[in-house]
């Protein structure tokens, strides 16, 4: 049965270990839903976090796949109850919006959301939660009239330990 | 590139000397022990070919007549010699040239190294002449790749490519090099690659799983063991004999296993898979313990997997973890290196005999041999046979040659037939199934192992798909004998068609030219044999020559090669006719 997972990649930080990646979630015909890289907790190392729909034994498979990449440092998979996870969306509206319309300041305020900028023209809006949290924020946006709307890939951080720094170390002791 | 990464150590020429990267190339090869590479030149890679005429001394470079022939023979090269095989060529059309070779080691485990020169790095990305992205091509079937874009990378670069290609479960590696970085000048220092932080090329031996798997061979009443290339590339090849005939275990292959146990070693059973023998594949299914080693349940050696072996309890001895479970859920996984592996088991297994199950594989082989054995090596017909001709090459040689099949029914026959008394004798494409593959990887495995009788044994087909590689035999005056069995036919896929598409015979007959005359162009004695009283001879003469030698030998247009499980049936249907 599909299910949303999570799929978590330390690797290292070179040129072309992102092709590689999709190229194994494309060879099976899995659809990325978003990717996010950063530098993680230890440095040089890449953190790629991957959001795609499979089943359990795919995604199983999937990271025998990664970790078998020889830039990748270890891979895991994890469910959304298994994560804590969020995403970002910025919103990007016509400045008069926010004089004339008074609802749009309790949207604001009601949502959580922040304003990042106001310029004469436009201000900015950005949102951090689950998809459903900025979802709902569109949805509330929308009728008045939205310029530019974008969001991240989904970020997140599973509540198991992973223990790269003890097989970073183990190499280097080895 | 980071050396914290990568451990390095100094091999013996410390001393760092000022050279240009192209003659760096040259001297990582030379550090690395490479004496032989295939390869074509061209612009992108011209200043290295430059420094191979001053080393052609220490490094003998190979002309092939295609960049595909020079992937095939370092092939080649590399499952006979067990050495990491080296192709070389240029930008664009070169480095494409490479890529079916590239996908064919990747699939089949061939450690390969592949250099490709690439435009200047300040014309990379603007569609410069022959500029291609090999990288971006060749990731999904290399083992790992690396652009260099200067000098001072080349040692690093191909330090790690060798230990990749090399070590773990072997694969092809392909290290793209700018031309301007082949021209700089830099202090040059080797070090070999010893360990990479990010990869684990062998999985650590868990010493519980050894005893689980020992505990269950010994309980087992019907253990059967299925062994693959793995073994080869593992060096295994005694560890697994002396477990088979101290547990007193039936053994099969698969394609790419041949030839790690003897072909007359009596617990071999033969081969399982779609042509694979009828006990060995019908008794996959009556096992009560299968003990697969080296292998990774293609499914052309396990048919429809819900119907694959459900009765046993499943072992599985492997290199690579991703393999494990991949296809076939296994009980018991010993991850490791296989000798290791194998090494620790052999003491916690208990010697023992099967005799009835033993019988009942010899049951099925004189069923095989009546319907099916019998007429392709011994035929009452009046056309000739592919098996027979196998047949005649196994008494020539006494099963010593190395035996280099292409793709096809002839492979089949090939596989099935040939004997083979030493490992590293069997090359053949398996994963891949290349069409071409043959004629080149003769070549390399010729080069690989001077000593020994390699015999290529080719349809008329994939023949005609590298053909122009008897130049580079007329060059080299490598003497490979060629045995192209000539059915005037696709064969494989017309027995497809005629089986399962209603003789529909589309586009599988070729209106073939005169081989003789061509073999004849590029100087190599040729042979034609049509009927069955002059193939002996003909076979004795082949084998006799010191030189290279063509034998065509025209078959019967439409037989069918059996056993035959079809395409997502079971191992259970394993048809004879």
């Amino acid at each position: 049965m599909n299910k949303t997972y999570t799929v978590s990649i330390y690797s290292e930080n070179n040129i072309g270990l992102l092709s590689r990646i999709s190229a194994i979630f494309l060879k099976r015909h899995i659809n990325i839903e978003s990717l996010t890289v950063s530098e993680c907790e230890i440095e040089h190392v890449s953190r790629f976090v991957i959001v795609a729909a499979m089943d359990e034994d795919q995604v199983r498979k999937i990271v025998g796949q990664l970790e078998k990449q020889i830039e990748v440092i270890k891979a895991y998979y994890h469910t959304d109850e298994e994560t804590i996870y969020q995403e970002t969306a910025l919103f990007k509206i016509k400045s008069d919006l926010l004089f004339d319309e008074r609802q749009i300041q309790n949207i604001i305020k009601n949502s959580n959301a922040n304003i990042v900028t106001v310029a004469r023209e436009f201000f900015v809006i950005e949102k951090t939660g689950r998809r459903h949290e900025t979802d709902a924020l569109y949805d509330e946006l929308a009728p008045f009239g939205i310029m530019q709307f974008v969001r991240s890939g989904r970020i997140a951080v599973s509540k198991a330990e992973m223990n790269i720094s003890a097989l970073l170390q183990e190499f280097q002791n080895a | 590139m980071e050396t914290l990464k990568e451990k390095l150590v100094e091999t013996e020429s410390k001393a760092s000397i000022k050279i240009s990267g192209a003659e760096a190339v040259i001297r990582c090869l030379l550090e690395e022990g490479v004496d032989l590479i295939y390869g074509y030149p061209g612009g992108a890679i011209m200043p290295v070919y430059d420094e191979l005429y001053k080393f052609r001394d220490q490094l003998h470079h190979v002309l092939t007549r295609h960049e595909q022939g020079a992937t095939h023979a370092a092939q080649g090269y590399a499952r006979v010699s067990g050495r990491v095989g080296v192709a070389m060529a240029t930008s664009g059309p070169g480095a494409t040239n490479l890529v079916t070779g590239i996908a064919d080691a990747q699939i089949d485990s061939t450690p390969m190294v592949c250099i490709t020169g690439q435009v200047p790095r300040h014309l990379l990305g603007t569609d410069a002449f022959q500029e291609t992205d090999i990288i971006g091509i060749s990731t999904p079937v290399t083992k790992w790749s690396y652009q260099v874009t200067k000098a001072a990378d080349i040692p690093t670069a191909l330090a790690k490519a060798f230990y990749i290609a090399r070590s773990g479960r072997p694969g092809p590696v392909l290290i793209d090099i700018t031309k301007n970085a082949q021209f700089e000048e830099f202090d040059f220092s080797y070090k070999k690659c010893t360990g990479i932080r990010s990869y684990k090329p062998k999985p650590v031996m868990d010493p519980a799983k050894v005893e689980e798997a020992a505990a269950l061979i010994n309980s087992a009443k019907k253990p059967y063991i299925v062994f693959g290339q793995g073994v080869i590339l593992g060096k295994a090849e005694e560890e697994l004999k002396t477990l088979i005939e101290k547990a007193g275990i039936p053994a099969a292959s698969t394609v790419l296993g041949l030839s790690a146990l003897p072909t007359e070693h009596p617990l071999h059973m033969g081969m399982v898979g779609m042509h694979g023998n009828y006990g060995p594949n019908l008794l996959t299914n009556e096992c009560d313990v299968l003990i697969a080693i080296g292998m990774r349940f293609d499914d052309r050696v396990t048919g429809d997997l819900n119907t694959y072996a459900k009765q046993a309890r499943v072992i599985h001895f492997e290199i690579d973890p991703a393999e494990v479970d991949k296809n076939v859920k296994t009980d018991v996984a010993v991850l490791g290196d296989v000798k290791e592996t194998l090494q620790h088991l052999l003491p916690l297994v208990k010697e023992n005999k099967h005799e009835a199950w033993c019988r009942e594989f010899e049951e099925k082989h004189a069923i095989e041999y009546d319907k099916v054995i019998k007429n392709d090596l011994f035929p009452a017909k009046e056309k000739l046979t592919m098996g027979e001709v196998i047949e005649k090459i196994n008494k020539r040689t006494g099963g010593d040659a190395v035996i280099v099949s292409d793709v096809g029914q002839h492979q089949m026959i090939a596989c099935r037939y040939a004997k083979f008394n030493q490992t590293k004798s069997n090359v053949t494409s398996g994963g891949l199934g290349t069409m071409g593959f043959a004629l080149p990887a003769a070549i390399g495995a010729k080069m690989g192992s001077p000593d020994r009788e390699v015999v290529a044994i080719i349809g008329d087909g994939g023949y005609q798909m590298t053909i122009q590689e008897l130049g580079t035999i007329f060059q080299t005056r490598v003497p490979v004998k060629i045995v192209v069995l000539n059915n005037d036919f696709l064969g494989m896929v017309r027995q497809w068609q005629q089986l399962f598409f209603d003789k529909r015979y589309a586009s599988t007959e070729l209106v073939n030219p005169d081989f003789i005359t061509i073999a004849k162009g590029y100087h190599i004695p040729a042979k034609r044999v049509t009927g069955r009283e002059e193939l002996d001879g003909a076979i004795d003469e082949m084998i006799a020559s010191e030189e290279a030698y063509f034998l065509e030998v025209c078959v019967e247009k439409e037989d069918n090669v059996f056993p035959m499980i079809p395409t997502g049936a079971s191992v259970s249907d394993c048809r004879l006719e």
